[in-house]
């Protein structure tokens, strides 16, 4: 008897603590690291991706389906990125808190204007984007406005701990902004650094560092070069030297190893996203290491 | 810039003067160092404008590129329009020997056939999705194929699905696939095959798509466990006739799957349909009445390194099926006569991707069906000493997540003849990405 009454008081203990958190489900590693620096201890945060995944093809796994239908709050990157599997969770988990539309949907692209917003929609073009390129983390200055809008959806959804949420989100601004002047200051050597990308994925840091991207190594977003589209980039890259050919950690090493090898530049593999490498697991280290990378190749 | 005029006048008064003697000599000195001074002066002001206009030059570059106009939004009539995608399928085949699609000890329905022989347009498919509000998703796809000259347009799927009940059910109502067995939920086109395996064929005329009502459960574990049960009409293969005043069907199913590591994810199944057939006709004429209890054990099991299928990427996949019949059989042409038997079927298949685009797949699948008796001599059921089965290899190539072209070459021993074909297949998709089930 008393064994069991024990039991039962473990089991509501358990049952209470699990409830306190509110339930985050992230697409990708950077807004998993984001809800932790805003929630903090009152959120039990799942990311459904690895940098060592490719965000836009990732399996719709029953074990996602599982987390999602517990989730309070659902934060992925939107702008069609995670298309070719978030519809179907959300259909198959069919968890009223995080449809689109309830404050627990959150997509960040939503908060950020977006660049490269096709002027054409037509698959010959590749996988496009209807909405604009969805890879905003690469820029640090798009995480503030997705950070305030986070800590208001964590207040709608949670309003217990809506005060908490606040005084993160005010402390991790006054850090990021710290982090933002050093950043800049760090890159000012990288205005104009030309680079050759794998994958259109850059956009954003090209815009915030004023990195020049002579050419992309896939022919159309999303597809494969095959080795005529690598000489005709090769061409172009003697033409008009490079410092680099950049790639996300998650992307096919061939194609960047071959440019590299042929037109002589390094090959940088840039995290991309938190636990990008060994050197990059929160969200301050992600753009550190991102800038310690560029500037060790870019020498004159 | 007036400091710097009044010396100039200064200057140029003292260059005209002649010089009057040795002894104003040290009044010219003190010109020249005056002039010294002057040029002194100058030369800062002029470092000092220099380095202001660098430190503006500086600042304008540190601002960053105001960010590209972005294209004005349309206001447009069809914007909520469901997402309409379109997929496009045809093929080539050759048989050594075209065996009509006889299977030796079953009488298989239509679609279990290989079809026809050289080019033709497989179905074609029309599919428009969307949420019907913040409760309801809606589904519905049009299929179009061409049977002996004739076009005929048919409803394949036509289901709304609730997305906010409560105690984590979900209800699904309409005409859909049913969620017995792995394939019988998907698409024949995000089939690893040319064809479904043997098992698929004959007890569920490739899949089984039925008007009904469905509900599932998803238990609120880590581990996805998910239970659920369908009532159908029970008017299609493998029921038929809509017994019970349109109730002719049920069936229970448990689905449970996992991640094993970063690399290896599985799911696996099992499922019970309990049906009720009248006059249930295959389309060459035999007749079965009575009931029919099959039951469905399979697991996938998917590899991606590190969970980036890009690059390399496997699916495992195998299922068990038997099946009891027991009721009355009437063979073309003949009286009805009385069966009670079970049957058997597996399937097993892999592929691999060993290239981005480029997959090898390999599949072995066979049926085993207890002997009715002498009385069945000569009619479907007959299994004329024989247990069917089939090999296949495939190799298929997709430039694209949208198109696919494949290669698939199948060893066939459905009857004591055995039948070899090659079949040539494209499939398309046009339209909205529709998301991929694991």
């Amino acid at each position: 008897m008393k064994k069991s009454l024990l039991f039962v008081v473990l089991l509501l203990g358990l049952s209470a603590g699990v409830q306190a958190a509110t339930r985050i489900f992230a697409c990708e590693p950077e807004w998993g690291a984001l809800a932790r620096e805003i929630g903090g201890e009152d959120v039990r945060v799942t990311v459904a991706t690895t940098a060592l995944q490719d965000p836009h093809h990732v399996q719709a796994r029953p074990s996602l389906i599982a987390r999602l239908r517990r989730a309070d709050l659902l934060i992925c990157s939107g702008a069609d990125l995670e298309i070719g599997w978030l519809p179907v969770l959300l259909r198959r988990a069919a968890n009223a808190r995080v449809q689109p539309g309830q404050p627990g949907y959150l997509e960040a692209a939503s908060a950020v204007p977006l660049l490269e917003r096709p002027a054409r929609l037509d698959r010959a073009q590749g996988d496009v984007h209807p909405q604009g390129n969805p890879h905003i983390q690469t820029d640090p200055r798009n995480i503030l406005p997705v950070a305030r809008l986070l800590a208001q959806r964590l207040a709608e959804v949670d309003a217990s701990h809506a005060a908490d949420y606040q005084r993160r989100l005010a402390d991790f601004t006054q850090r990021w902004q710290q982090a933002l002047a050093r950043w800049d200051k760090q890159g000012q050597p990288l205005r104009g650094m030309p680079i050759v990308v794998q994958h259109d994925g850059w956009v954003y840091l090209e815009h915030w560092l004023g990195l020049k991207r002579v050419a992309t190594l896939e022919p159309k977003p999303g597809v494969p070069p095959s080795s005529a589209d690598l000489a005709a980039v090769l061409q172009r890259v003697r033409q008009t030297p490079v410092k680099a050919v950049i790639r996300a950690a998650y992307q096919d090493d061939r194609p960047a190893r071959w440019m590299a090898q042929r037109a002589g530049i390094p090959e940088l593999v840039l995290p991309f996203t938190v636990g990008g490498d060994d050197r990059s697991g929160d969200l301050f280290k992600l753009y550190d290491r991102t800038l310690e990378l560029l500037l060790s190749v870019n020498r004159p | 810039m007036s400091g710097i005029r009044i010396p100039l006048a200064v200057l140029a008064a003292c260059l005209c003067l002649p010089a009057w003697g040795a002894d104003q000599s040290a009044e010219i000195e003190q010109l020249k160092q005056q002039l010294k001074a002057l040029q002194k002066n100058y030369q800062a002001q002029i470092t000092a404008l220099q380095k202001r206009i660098d430190q503006l030059e500086a600042r304008q570059a540190a601002q960053p590129a105001p960010p590209p106009a972005q294209p004005a939004e349309q206001q447009r009539v069809n914007a909520f329009n469901p997402a309409i995608s379109v997929i496009l399928n045809g093929r080539y085949q050759a048989f050594r020997r075209d065996t009509g699609g006889a299977i030796a000890g079953f009488s298989p329905p239509a679609e279990a056939s290989p079809g026809s022989q050289g080019f033709s347009l497989g179905e074609s498919e029309v599919n428009l999705q969307a949420n019907v509000d913040d409760r309801f998703f809606g589904n519905f796809t049009a299929t179009l194929a061409d049977e002996g000259g004739n076009t005929t347009i048919g409803v394949e799927e036509a289901w709304l699905q609730t997305l906010t009940l409560p105690y984590d059910l979900t209800l699904k109502a309409g005409r859909f696939h049913s969620a017995i067995g792995y394939m019988n939920e998907r698409h024949t086109h995000t089939d690893d095959f040319a064809d479904r395996p043997l098992p698929y064929r004959v007890f569920l005329n490739n899949a089984y798509l039925d008007d009904g009502l469905q509900l599932r459960w998803l238990a609120p574990t880590d581990t996805f466990v998910e239970f659920g049960g369908e009532l159908m009409r029970g008017a299609q293969f493998p029921v038929g006739g809509s017994a019970h005043n349109g109730v002719g069907a049920w069936s229970l199913f448990l689905h449970a799957g996992d991640d094993y590591d970063e690399s290896n994810s599985w799911l696996a199944g099992i499922s019970w349909l309990s049906a009720e057939p009248r006059n249930r006709d295959t389309g060459a004429g035999d007749l079965f009445t009575g009931s029919s209890d099959l039951v469905i054990a399979d697991l996938v099991w998917k590899w991606a390194p590190n969970g980036n299928p890009y690059r390399h990427n496997a699916v495992l996949q195998g299922g068990l099926f038997w099946r009891h019949e027991k009721g009355n059989f009437q063979p073309v042409g003949k009286t009805w006569l009385s069966y009670d038997k079970h049957q058997y079927g597996w399937y097993a298949q892999a592929a691999y991707q060993f290239m981005p685009a480029w997959r090898v797949g390999m599949r072995g699948s066979g049926l085993h069906a207890q002997n009715p008796g002498a009385l069945f001599a000569g009619t479907a059921l007959d299994r004329q000493g024989h247990d069917p089965w089939e090999v296949s290899f495939m190799v298929d190539w997709s430039h694209s997540e949208f198109s696919r072209l494949r290669l698939q070459l199948t060893h066939d021993e459905s009857l004591p003849l055995s039948d070899d074909r090659v079949i040539l297949q494209y499939i398309a998709s046009l339209g909205a990405h529709g998301a991929h089930e694991f």
